[in-house]
């Protein structure tokens, strides 16, 4: 038993290897002065100073957290109405009905996605660019909201609203005093879901995105298409920094919100 | 279909203000669900040069796209069935380990760095001088071209996709009541029996639920083609990339959607039923 468990321990040392080395073999090379993705000549910052000194890459950074942090906040309030329409829609077929709706989105591969929003902006006249990848990051970060936001509200004990009610409460109290503070945990990890969905997305992207718009991964496509440049591996190591304070400052933020919460419960 | 949802709202309007919040989700789900699928399906009837045709469907059925399309379902069942075989065992030595959460986070974290720069570093990887050319050589075996082949891919696929396979069968697993194991090992089982009469059975829903999340993207799977695979591999999904952006038969490119729409649909069928 004992010695399984060795065995098993190293296995997931391995797994674990395997799962970071193309990551650290980014961030390692993206120090090297050789320009290539082998053979460490000597350490450089250069590839970062080219990374800050290309406006154009610079524009292209601005232009993907503009799309994700506003594609994150509409599909969040998006999604929350979603979420709570959901929850109040009392019958068992309407409701299972809506929950297929809502999933469609996200088991479609990214390519059906793509090339049907790309119909779909044809057809209405949209411009592709800015306008047509802040919609379709919309779309397809609703379902992920409302799947967060959903299993909150179902915990949420209704006798918590007839009392509201019952106390005099209006609808608009009973949902920003009772409802929304009781489902904030929900609706932080769901614009944070938000958030990286859009930050992540290439193939949707590249579909929607037409000639002179363009965020971070399909410039990297573009980029790596044409071979290795170690200023990808510099703009690589800082993405996976940003993750990182992302995550951290999530998890921050989900404490405090916890906690804000609880003191709220106890006034 | 759009119909029904009118009156629906309808209903809900006159029934209760609280369903006010039924009216932007529905057009949501009317603009960006319903209508682009509808509008994939009315495409796919249409050639080239915008004349209503089913040409489309009978050029489906020739040995090009059909020998197209089971190569992607090929590609796709050997890369659910390599990470399978991979995540399960991480998985479950997972459930072991002492601070569960923080390596679950550990194999989580990985997805969150963009699918296109893990396959950019596997280009530095599997390059002619990279790092494993230096250890086949290190071993002994010597240069290998490895980049641009069928293992490069498989191999790139199963590796983006591992953590989507580990996550769902984890949580199977940690809802395993440990007593049965317990039990079965009472009443004499061997643990290889254990495992295939217990607690496999017990983690077929984590199971199914991973395949439908690897098999699904990696029938459609077109950047890793592209990048790693150097076009030598074309599945449906890079089919579907091509007409739309390079060939501009959207016709052509709708037709082969649906057929990933159905075979979709047949996966979600076998695969689903959670409660």
């Amino acid at each position: 038993m004992k010695r399984n468990r060795t065995w098993g321990q190293i296995y997931l040392v391995i797994v674990f290897v395997i799962l970071y080395m193309p990551i650290f073999y980014l961030m390692y090379y993206s120090f090297n002065s050789g320009g290539t993705m082998h053979h460490f000549q000597r350490f450089t910052f250069e590839w970062y100073k080219e990374v800050f000194h290309d406006p154009r890459l610079l524009i292209i950074v601005i232009n993907t957290l503009v799309i994700a942090l506003l594609s994150a906040t509409i599909s969040t309030i998006l999604g929350v109405a979603g979420a709570l329409s959901i929850y109040y829609v009392k019958r068992r077929r309407a409701k299972n009905l809506l929950l297929t709706f809502n999933n469609v989105l996200i088991v479609s591969p990214d390519v059906i996605i793509g090339a049907s929003f790309l119909i779909l902006f044809t057809i209405a006249g949209i411009k592709l660019g800015f306008i047509s990848v802040l919609l379709s990051h919309i779309a397809f970060s609703v379902p992920i909201v409302v799947l967060m936001v959903l299993p909150k509200l179902q915990e949420m004990s209704p006798t918590l609203m007839d009392a509201a009610h019952d106390l005099g409460a209006n609808q608009w109290q009973v949902l920003t005093r009772v409802i929304l503070p009781f489902i904030t945990p929900g609706i932080f990890a769901g614009f944070f879901m938000a958030l990286t969905y859009s930050l992540d997305d290439f193939a949707v992207t590249f579909f929607v995105t037409g000639n002179g718009f363009s965020t971070l991964s399909v410039e990297i496509y573009s980029r790596a298409r044409q071979g290795i440049s170690l200023s990808i591996n510099a703009l690589s190591t800082l993405l996976f920094l940003f993750t990182i304070l992302l995550i951290v400052g999530y998890y921050v933020i989900s404490q405090k919100g916890g906690r804000l919460y609880g003191e709220g419960g106890r006034r | 279909m759009l119909c029904t949802w009118g009156r629906w709202m309808m209903a809900a309007m006159r029934h209760n203000v609280r369903n006010l919040y039924l009216i932007p989700y529905v057009l949501w789900i009317a603009l960006f669900v319903a209508a682009p699928i509808l509008l994939i399906v009315y495409y796919s009837f249409f050639d080239i040069e915008g004349k209503w045709t089913i040409a489309n469907y009978e050029k489906f059925f020739t040995p090009i796209y059909l020998k197209m399309a089971l190569n992607s379902f090929w590609y796709a069942f050997l890369i659910t069935l390599f990470s399978l075989l991979i995540a399960y065992p991480t998985a479950y030595f997972l459930t072991k380990t002492k601070h569960k959460q923080l390596w679950l986070l550990l194999i989580i974290l990985p997805t969150w760095v963009n699918l296109l720069l893990k396959a950019y570093a596997f280009l530095g990887i599997f390059g002619t001088f990279g790092l494993a050319n230096a250890i086949l050589e290190m071993l002994g075996i010597g240069k290998k071209q490895i980049l641009f082949t069928d293992f490069s891919f498989v191999f790139v696929s199963v590796y983006i996709f591992i953590p989507f396979m580990v996550l769902p069968i984890f949580n199977a697993l940690e809802e395993l009541n440990p007593s049965l194991v317990d039990a079965a090992r009472d009443l004499g089982a061997s643990a290889w029996t254990t495992f295939r009469r217990v607690v496999f059975p017990l983690t077929l829903d984590g199971v199914k639920a991973g395949c439908q999340a690897v098999f699904i993207p990696s029938l459609s799977l077109f950047m890793i083609t592209r990048l790693i695979a150097g076009n030598r591999v074309i599945t449906l999904g890079t089919a579907v990339e091509e007409h739309f952006l390079v060939t501009q038969d959207w016709g052509m490119g709708a037709t082969i959607a649906v057929f990933l729409m159905i075979a979709m649909a047949v996966i979600i069928g076998l695969t689903g039923n959670r409660k």
